[in-house]
């Protein structure tokens, strides 16, 4: 037996094979949370939402209703869906629009009823093409039987809902990009002041931009009740959410818990989740919330899944992507690939990103390859200095009389994407350095 | 050919209808250009410039920027292997050895036959699935050298891959653009407010 409960509110359709069908998704309360909201005024949906203290799943743990609250009174104004998931570690959101379309679409439908909004635009990212096909067979299906377009089940209030797909950018997940994308432009994003979406989104108008996983989150709270959502979990996200896990655990996937109530020990070893780790290795090191999020250690492993906490000991929970390295794992190459990753994706529009990313790259590359030399590593430190410049979060290591140093840190970029490069080399070369030393002296681990 | 064909026009310009603003629409138009020639033309960039009211250099702008737009043809089968952080782990760089290695391209290349391109991909979604490939956008997790053979040997033999139906080409990431656009677009007047808005 778990010591863990599972709770099925967003997943609860994982099970139903037909879930992505119409007739499939009504058979299991879909639509149900619209029909409601569509008998309330939005007013009331909106603090049905903020009763139950709902948070962005897609980073950054907005609360959804006050991110509502905070549109510029004007029209026309928009609801735009983020379904470009691509954060590394993280592969909820594409599970959510395969399997359980409808229940992406109903949401937005809520959304944008609870915000008056004028159109919704639902942006699934380029390469997932199943979720595609699945979304646009869901709408042209809702559209025939009147749960979108005009006089929706019979209420007078009509709304339409466009798909659009993207071609393949990482910085498009981030949501002015996003806007910039969607307006058919290259995917840069834009400063904030003066862009926050909430007051000059898309196409310069209001706009509310929510992730696939919490636009899901709707249907189930409309119908229950916000209070009752709220009393699952706890801390300062209460609710559930998805903890995509992967890597050397023995059963790697997508688990809905009620995240504040567990801990990570929880989510990596018990028989119900994680399982453990694979052929009984050591845990060497585990990543909490997407490749962008400091690493976490054995020194970590009791701390609940809870913003606050994980944010206290230099770390965050952010897509909710929790990758776990067992012993045999090489701390440079591991790190080295993520570096790649956040130095390839930069748009270019910062310098510290583009060029501190690719410094970065290029000595990660070299010290992995055996050919870095020990000033390197001071300079992976300044170059990272240069990007986000003072004290850098990460973990406390209590065997070393090392603090934790909180997160978040400070940047000299537009985005998140220059510091996240700056990240998995910290995080590697402050727990690893003896590994970074070996390749450096002896060519390899 | 290049320019978009007649039918495609026709299919531009209800795509163009989904937008306040036309110029919105010059991803979904990219990819309907890059379905028609099977990698983005320069005419068919001037054309769809024309359609959305831009200029060609802004719509190659976008379609370099974007990975996902080929400059020039890609294979019949686009085999992207992730090789990011959770698949890598797994043994993603020997996956793509592999499928390389029995090709006998390196990544990024296509097979003189024009069946096959590679790519090495970033993050795929579907990390719990490691080690992960996608043949024309379609996944495939937990994959093993063994398997990659296997759906080497079908698509070589036009059968659907492990079983699995895929695109009949690697720019095709999905069919065709399936949402269907009420009148309810036409008439909203915030919509034509929103244009005029923007516009001035
Ligand atoms: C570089 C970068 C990439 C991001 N990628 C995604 C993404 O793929 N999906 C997503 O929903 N949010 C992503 N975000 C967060 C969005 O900017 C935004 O906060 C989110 O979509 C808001 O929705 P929520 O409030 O429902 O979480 C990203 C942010 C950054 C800085
Ligand atoms: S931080 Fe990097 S990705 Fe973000 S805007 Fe600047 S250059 Fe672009
Ligand atoms: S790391 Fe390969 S799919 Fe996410």
């Amino acid at each position: 037996m778990s010591a863990v409960a599972r709770t099925s509110i967003v997943f609860a359709r994982m099970g139903q094979a037909d879930a992505h069908t119409l007739a499939g998704y009504v058979r299991s309360e879909g639509y149900e949370g619209l029909r409601t909201a569509l008998g309330m005024e939005p007013q009331v949906v909106q603090q049905s939402i903020a009763a139950s203290q709902l948070s962005g799943r897609g980073g950054a743990g907005f609360g959804t209703a006050q991110k509502w609250s905070l549109l510029a009174p004007t029209y026309p104004r928009y609801v735009v869906v983020n379904g470009d998931e691509s954060e590394p570690g993280t592969f909820k959101d594409r599970q959510l629009m395969e399997r359980d379309p409808h229940q992406v679409i109903e949401g937005a439908l809520i959304t944008a009823y609870a915000v008056n909004a004028t159109r919704v635009y639902l942006y699934v990212r380029g390469e997932m093409a199943l979720a595609q096909e699945r979304i646009g067979q869901a709408l042209v299906d809702a559209y025939a039987a009147g749960y979108v377009g005009n006089d929706i089940m019979g209420s007078g209030w009509s709304m339409d809902v466009v798909l659009h797909w993207g071609a393949g950018a990482y910085v498009v997940g981030e949501e002015t990009a996003l806007l910039e994308s969607l307006e058919g432009k290259r995917a840069f994003p834009r400063i904030k002041p003066p862009f926050f979406p909430a007051a000059k989104g898309l196409y310069q108008q209001p706009t509310v931009v929510n992730n696939v996983e919490t636009v899901s989150t709707l249907p189930w709270i409309v119908r229950n009740g916000g209070e009752e959502y709220a009393s699952y979990g706890g801390g300062r996200a209460p609710g559930t959410r998805v903890m995509c896990l992967s890597g050397h655990v023995r059963r790697p996937g997508n688990y809905e818990v009620e995240a504040a109530n567990i801990t990570f020990r929880d989510l990596i070893f018990d028989p119900d989740l994680g399982g453990g780790i694979r052929d009984d290795n050591q845990l060497k090191a585990f990543i909490p919330g997407g490749g962008s999020a400091p690493w976490f250690f054995e020194d970590q492993l009791d701390l609940n899944l809870d913003p606050g906490p994980v944010g206290a000991e230099g770390s965050m929970l952010g897509s909710g992507a929790v990758v776990v390295m067992d012993h045999t794992t090489c701390a440079v190459r591991t790190a080295w690939n993520l570096v790649r990753f956040y130095a390839h994706e930069s748009c270019g529009q910062c310098t510290p990103c583009r060029e501190g990313g690719s410094w970065l790259e290029k000595i990660m590359h070299r010290i992995e390859t055996g050919s870095g030399r020990m000033e390197d590593l001071e300079l992976l430190l300044d170059v990272g200095d240069n990007i986000a410049p003072g004290p850098f979060p990460h973990a406390s290591w209590p065997e070393k009389g090392l603090e934790a140093s909180p997160f978040p840190y400070k940047m000299t970029t537009i985005c998140f994407v220059g510091p996240s490069a700056v990240v998995p080399m910290h995080s590697a070369l402050t727990r690893f350095r003896d590994e970074f030393v070996a390749h450096i002296e002896q060519g390899r681990c | 050919m290049a320019r978009l064909s007649p039918q495609n026009v026709v299919q531009a310009r209800e795509v163009i209808g989904r937008y306040p603003v036309p110029r919105s629409a010059t991803i979904p138009l990219l990819h309907l250009a890059q379905s028609q020639d099977g990698h983005v033309t320069q005419d068919a960039m001037a054309h769809i410039a024309e359609l959305v009211g831009s200029t060609p250099a802004e719509v190659y702008g976008v379609a370099s920027f974007y990975e996902m737009f080929k400059e020039h043809p890609v294979g019949r089968y686009l085999l992207g292997v992730c090789t990011n952080l959770s698949c890598m782990i797994l043994g993603a760089d020997e996956i793509l050895e592999h499928v390389t290695g029995q090709l006998g391209i390196p990544a990024g290349g296509t097979t003189p036959d024009g069946l096959f391109t590679v790519e090495a991909m970033q993050c795929l979604a579907a990390c719990g699935g490691a080690p992960c490939m996608q043949v024309n956008y379609r996944y495939f997790e937990d994959v093993t050298p063994a398997s990659v053979d296997t759906i080497l040997d079908d698509l070589r033999h036009g059968r659907p891959p492990l079983g699995q139906q895929v695109p009949d080409h690697g720019t095709l990431s999905s069919v065709k653009l399936p949402t269907p656009v009420t009148a309810s677009d036409r008439v909203r007047p915030e919509v034509i407010h929103a244009q005029g808005a923007v516009e001035s």
